[in-house]
Formats: structure tokens, sequence, C-alpha cells
């Protein structure tokens, strides 16, 4: 495990792109084949089931280490990630041992068949052969997130510049599955694999937010304008009768929603389409909140399909009878999109409408009230567009309204994750509910390195308890938080959910007196 | 026999105080570093070695007198002693006898010898007044030997890539350590502000390498490929950008978190620490045979919590120690 331990110091030890690319390469360079395919599997998101909860490692830890819970509780508050917090507190090694990678992949894959006792003796033996930096990267492999300081969109640009091809090759070829024995790393992220799987996904054409005014782009003739939706950014495929619904973060969702397989078993043809999936009743698109219920589930009941019906909206056309699109301009893919629609006209799927506009100033109207419509705002097509991969300037924009915003007051703070570990970095905000605090929103973004010091200097300060990883605060520092949607929640006690709430800014000049209310927020649902 | 007061601790019977935050007549000090010796005091008493640095940090006409390590004497019936703490050069535990009941006051400590200061000392007490800067026990620091390879490694890995290697740690103590764990590598240069208290391990008979001073307002280019060792309050200014090549390298406890390294995106963490880790802090707890233990700044709630639940009467005591430790 050198070559990746070496990997993960150096990627730990910068926040220069390029030094973490010079590490990568290396480590592309000098590693065995099968370590550099599950590394490229464990940074994708790619990688086995737990065969261990966190709950067991945590259980043997407090055996080998004799400290009581609530000590265990400081530690893991003090580092901020589980598997470092074990790696730390195990006592030193007293024997070693250098399996690769891949090796101590296959050995945690066999573990999902192995009785508790196997595991425990695996887990326990291993720990006592490894050093703190390998027995952080062994608890990691053994389960949880796997962030290492770098996206996988970071190493898919590495890769591709070292193997001298497009990113979307390389992003293109290791969607889909795929696996450490079967396939060769130079081939796969060629894509010499790509046209054997069905299920493949094309990258999602993204936008960037609008810089400057749109009267700056030019005609409006010359672009398509339709309403940005709040749901679910999904890649509907049907190839061979065969049918596969992607979700942006290259998640395959199928089995979520059973009423879009439905629909397209329906529709005539093979065929990409780009949509969003979004919860509707009576041809009104629903707050998030309501979508949110659907997501992440195992089973869908009827009951919640009837609570909350899906419907998707179409954006783009990406591939027709087995034909890449992408290169064809947006209007005609549009055109091509359209007639496809029409042949196969149903009440799930449909068409996101296009809007047209004259002029710029009509559209601007348009704009400022599409959260009428639980719309975020304007998406802008140039008619001439190809589908990028990713995201690119120039071809669309997002014209989303402003944030809305209100003041609130910190109650509880707690120590971030990672690199934020050291420092209170996740707040909790509360606003007047009549003599009261309510919690409103909880932040982890938005302050400046040298706020987030000023602020934990303060909760350090003006903590209300000693223990445990939440300190509550007194009430006095009040922040401007923004958000993109409210609704009514019954999960919060507020009863209320805002949307990407984050900082906006810390707002020394206001005392917990000028905070707002519930009452007024509430005013914000529409 | 100890109260913990706005101004510091005192101890009554001997009408002084230990290491005072406030001006008061008589302020004994267990080292030198800021948050420990402050300005102000009519008078300072403290190890032969701490007399220079008081004075070089806070004035040249400060009234300050020197003992030796087990040296005793009596202020108002109060026997005195300091004994060596192992933190840096004459830094000292404070004991105080009176009518055969022992304190000690600990100041800050490591039970690791890093060659430079005198090594620590336990001392057999009734009440200890300790610190607990890295009282959970995530913290534990590797041999002194470890850590020092360490150091080499990094800088022959720098050297082979035709880098600087900068070392950041605190002026006193930390950065004469280091100086003495890289001697062999090479050329040396240090900041004047270390420099300057280079000279108290001179002045105590201690030697160190040979290493040149910088002057920071004329050019760096002439420090490409040497090895360079800063103070923390540089960390984030100019002067480690005017260094060519740079690759720099935060020395501190802290950096024993992954988190922490992160934080400061520094090129290299090393967990030196001249503070105690957690099996340090319980073995000094233990080796005191102290029955009541006071705890002063660090990780108190859980520290003194930990030691109620083992056995040992504990209790955590505000005071304003520890505010420099934020690397």
């Amino acid at each position: 495990m050198i070559e990746f331990a070496t990997l993960v110091n150096a990627l730990d030890s910068t926040n220069k792109a390029s030094l973490k690319k010079e590490a990568i390469i290396r480590f592309l360079t000098f590693a065995p084949e099968k370590d550099k395919l599950w590394f490229l599997a464990l940074m994708t998101g790619k990688r086995p089931r737990r065969p261990i909860s966190t709950k067991e490692l945590k259980t043997w830890v407090l055996e080998i280490t004799n400290i009581p819970e609530w000590l265990f509780v400081e530690c893991y508050a003090a580092v901020g990630d589980l598997s470092e917090t074990l790696a730390l507190l195990l006592p030193p090694a007293s024997e070693k041992i250098n399996k690769s990678l891949s090796e101590w992949m296959e050995d945690i894959l066999q573990l999902a068949n192995a009785s508790m006792a196997e595991k425990k003796a695996f887990v326990l033996t291993s720990w006592n052969r490894l050093n703190t930096i390998e027995r952080f990267i062994f608890n990691k492999l053994l389960g949880g997130s796997f962030r290492l300081g770098v996206s996988s969109k970071g190493l898919i640009n590495t890769i591709a510049t070292h193997f001298q091809i497009e990113p979307s090759i390389v992003t293109h070829s290791i969607m889909g599955e795929w696996n450490s024995h079967d396939y060769a790393f130079d081939k796969l992220v060629r894509g010499e694999y790509s046209n054997t799987n069905l299920s493949k996904p094309y990258p999602f054409c993204l936008a960037y937010p609008i810089e400057k005014e749109v009267e700056e782009l030019g005609l409006i003739a010359e672009w398509q304008c339709e309403y940005k939706w709040d749901g679910i950014r999904g890649q509907l495929i049907k190839r061979g009768d065969e049918i596969f619904i992607w979700s942006r973060g290259e998640e395959l969702v199928t089995i979520q929603f059973p009423e879009i397989t439905d629909a397209l078993k329906k529709w005539k043809g093979s065929f990409v389409l780009d949509g969003e999936i979004l919860a509707a009743k009576d041809g009104q698109i629903l707050n998030f909140n309501e979508l949110q219920k659907r997501i992440n589930r195992k089973l869908i009941s009827k009951t919640l399909r009837e609570e909350v019906p899906i419907v998707v909206y179409l954006y783009d056309l990406l591939e027709l009878d087995g034909k890449d699109l992408r290169s064809e301009s947006l209007q005609n893919r549009r055109k091509l999109l359209e007639q496809l629609y029409q042949h196969n006209v149903g009440p799930t799927i449909l068409l996101s409408p296009l809007i047209s506009c004259e002029n710029w100033a009509d559209l601007r109207i348009l704009q400022l009230a599409s959260r009428e419509l639980n719309s975020e705002g304007i998406m802008l097509k140039k008619k001439d567009s190809i589908y990028y991969v990713g995201r690119k300037k120039g071809g669309w924009w997002k014209w989303k309204v402003n944030p809305m915003t209100i003041d609130a007051v910190l109650i509880y703070a707690q120590k971030g994750s990672g690199r934020r570990s050291a420092h209170y970095t996740d707040y909790t905000f509360a606003v007047k509910d009549g003599d009261h605090l309510v919690s409103i929103a909880k932040a982890y973004s938005g302050l400046t390195d040298k706020e987030i010091l000023e602020v934990s200097r303060y909760i350090r300060q003006n903590a209300l308890e000693k223990f445990g990883p939440v300190r509550t605060v007194k009430p006095e520092l009040v922040f401007e938080i923004a958000f993109e949607g409210i609704g009514y929640s019954k999960r919060h006690k507020s009863g209320v959910a805002l949307r990407f709430p984050r900082i906006l800014r810390w707002r020394r000049d206001k005392k917990a007196a000028d905070i707002d209310t519930l009452e007024n927020i509430k005013k914000l649902i529409t | 026999m100890i109260q913990f007061t706005s101004k510091g601790i005192y101890c009554i019977p001997g009408k002084f105080y230990l290491e005072p935050w406030q001006p008061v007549d008589l302020a004994i000090i267990t080292h030198g570093h800021a948050d420990h010796a402050r300005p102000g005091m009519k008078k300072y008493l403290c190890h032969h070695f701490t007399v220079g640095i008081l004075k070089s940090r806070i004035g040249p006409d400060i009234q300050v007198e020197g003992l030796a390590y087990n040296q005793s004497i009596h202020i108002n019936g109060v026997k005195i002693s300091l004994h060596p703490a192992g933190h840096i050069i004459g830094s000292a535990q404070i004991r105080m006898e009176y009518k055969g009941k022992v304190t000690v006051f600990t100041g800050d400590y490591k039970l690791q010898d890093d060659g430079l200061s005198t090594p620590f000392e336990p001392v057999k007490c009734h009440e200890l007044i300790t610190e607990s800067t890295f009282g959970l026990p995530i913290y534990r620091w590797e041999s002194v030997e470890m850590q020092n390879q360490r150091l080499n490694a990094w800088i022959m890995h720098n050297q082979g890539y035709k880098k600087t290697s900068v070392f950041i740690g605190y002026s006193l103590g930390k950065s004469q350590r280091i100086l003495n764990a890289v001697k062999d590598m090479g050329e040396i240069y240090v900041h004047y502000s270390i420099a300057k208290l280079n000279i108290a391990y001179s002045d105590a008979g201690i030697n160190l390498p040979s290493y040149q001073i910088i002057d920071p307002t004329t050019d760096m280019k002439h420090l490409d490929g040497k090895i360079v060792l800063l103070p923390p309050a540089l960390l984030d200014t100019q002067l480690l950008q005017k260094i060519p090549h740079v690759a720099y390298a935060i020395c501190s406890g802290w950096m024993q978190i992954r988190g922490a390294r992160r934080w400061r995106s520094a090129d290299a963490g090393f967990a030196i620490s001249d503070h105690a880790d957690w099996n340090g802090l319980l073995q000094a707890v233990k080796e005191s045979g102290a029955e009541k233990v006071y705890v002063t700044h660090g990780q108190t709630a859980s520290f003194s919590k930990y030691l109620n639940e083992i056995g040992v009467e504990a209790e955590e005591v505000n005071t304003n120690y520890g505010e420099e430790l934020s690397v």
C-alpha cells in the first residue's frame, strides 16, 4: 500500500492543483494495474458495500484502548473523521505487513460472507500490522466516504492529460459498471469497453451562472429560453428496450421512479433524453420539499406515489436510434425532441415549455416572477450550441432569481470535518418565534477562514456546555442567511424548511434583537 | 494554600502569585513563553536560564531573580523550589511546601527528553496544578529519534526536488529543537527573532549548531535550497513567499490531526510538541502521587473528568494560559 499511502499523504499536504496532479500521475505511473483500477473506483464512488458497520469498529477500539465512550466522542469531535480517530486511538502496531491496495480490497470483499468473529479477527490483526496513516486508509477502505482533497472531476482531468485524451471520453468510459478483474486501466479510461454497456449515460451539459446583464448576450432570437426547474436533473435512457434513469450525481435512480419507467416502456424508439424529474399535481410543479419525500427510499409505496406524483420535463435529446446527437445544434435537437414527443404524448413525460419573448425586458418580468411557478429562474441556451461536456462558458447560462435572505442568530455550533475539524464551522441559526428562538437553518459555508477563526474563538469563550460535539452558544452573533426556496415541513421544529441555506455575511452591525421573526418568514412561502 | 483569583494563581501564606496575568508584587514564573511571563510585575522569580529570556522579552530593567533547580528559598514561611519541567530551556515546575503540605504547579511540561532542556523530573506532592494542552488520547507523540528522522527525510526529499526547506515553529524552544535536529543536513538560516532567543541557550552553556541570521529587509535569493527556520507569526506574510522554491512545514503538536494539517495547507506538518501527550499527562499525574489535581489550560474538561473517573480527584480551573497555541 506504499504507493497509495504516499499518494494520500501528498494529496493531503498541498492545496495546489499542480502538485496534486503530479502526485496522481506518479501514482498512475508506478502503482500496480489493479491498484489503479481500485483507486479510480474508490474515487468515483464505485465502492463495495461496507462489510462492517462503523459502530462495530468503534466498539472494538473501545475494547482495545479501554477508554470510556464519552471520551471517544470528544476525540471524534476534535479529529472530525471517524477513520482517523480510530487510527489515532489504537496503540502502535507490533507487526508489519505490505499488501497492495487491491489485495486489501480483495480481502475486504471476502468479508461480505464472513461471520462477525472472522470479521473482527481480520480487522484486529490488520490494525496491529499498520502504522497510523496506513490504518487510517484501511479504515477508509472498509467503508465510508473517501475524500482525498481531489474531486472525481479533478481526477478525470488528470487522467485525461496523462493519457492525452479528452476528459469527456474518460468521464463516459468510467461511468456505468466495471471491475478490477476483467478490465485494464488504460483500456478502460480510453473508452475501449464503452459500447458494451447499454446503460451508459452521457456527461451532463451544465450551465454557468450569468455574470453580465442579459442584454449583453445579443439578440434574444438567438437564444432558447426556458424555466430553470428545481428538481432532479436526470438522463432517461431507452436502448434495446432497456430503461435506465441516471441522476446528475451519476447514480442510477431507475427503481425510485417507477412511473417514469412505465411511461418510457410505452415510448417508441431508442433514445437518450435530458430532463428534470419533478413533483407535480394538477399541472402545477410542487415545492422541492415534496420531491424530497421520494428521494433515497427503498420502497415506493402506492400512497407515496399518489401523494407525490412525478413528472419529467424534457430539455434535450442526446441520442436517437443509436446516433449521438450532441454535436448537432440545440435548435435541431429541440426539433427532433419535439417530433419524438409528438409520437409519444402522455401525462408523465412532458416537454419543458419554451418561453417566447420579443425582447429581454419582457423576459426580465417573467424571470422575476419565476418563483411563483416553483422555478428557480430562467435558462438561456444558445440555439446553435452543441451539447457540451460539463460546464463550458458561452453556450448555456443560468439566470437565477436572487436568493431570499433572512437575518438569524447563531445558537449552536459544531466542529467541521476534514480540514475544518480544528474549528467550529457548522452552525445552526435561529429566528424569533414570539418570545422564543426557534432554529431555522443549518449552514456550513459562506465565511472566510479568518471569520471562521474569529467565530470559533467566540464559541469557545461563550459555549454554555462543555461535552459532546454540539456547543450551545449565547445568541449574540447575527448572520444574513441566503436560501433558494422555502416550504412547509413537518420534520422541522419551526415548521419550515429552507433550501440551500448558506451564510451570506456576518452582520456585525446587528444585534440579536434585530433578527427576523418566524411569522414573517412564513409569508415567503408560495 | 492556593487560591485561583482573577489576577492569577495566588499562594495565600506566601503572598505571591504564580504566573499572574495582571500586575502583582511578586510573580514566580515557570518559563519564558509570553502567555506565562507577562509584563508589569514588580519582581519576577524564575530559573537562572529564564532570567535572560524575560529580560529580552519583557525589558532589560525588570527586577528578576534566578534560582537553580532544586535550590530552595523561603518566602513568608513557604518553602519554594524549582524542578525541571522539560518544556523548554529553564522551564520549571514550582514546588511549594507549607506546614507539611506540598503543592506543585507544573507550568507547561513534557516527559520526552528533547536533548536541550533539562529532562522532566516528577515531584511528589499533595496537590498538583497541571496543564492539559494535549489532554485527549488521540495525542501520542512518536519518539524524538523518529521525529528527527522524519524532519531529515523531508529535507532530503526537498533537496532532491531542489526545494528550500522552511520550518515553522515557536521561536523559543521549538526552533532550537529543530535547529539541533537538522544540524547535519545543510546550511541553516534562522529568522532574527529566533536568533535572539538562541542566545539564552548559549548563555546557559548549550551549544547550538552554527547558523546564519536572515535579514528580512534584504533579498531572499540566497536562501534557495537551504534550510530555514521561521516563527509562526510569519506564516501568512510576504516573507514566506519571497523565499525561492519554498516548501514549508509546521512543527506543532496540533499537526497530529489531518484536518489541522489541511487547514493550514502547509507542505508538511510534523507533530512535534513541547507539551506532554495524553500518556505523558497521565504518567505525570500518577508519579506526583497527588490527591487533588487542578487542570489549568487545554483540554481541561475532558482531562479532569477522566481523572475523576480513574479515581483521582480533579477539577478544572480558569486561567489565561495557552492562548499562544493557535497554529
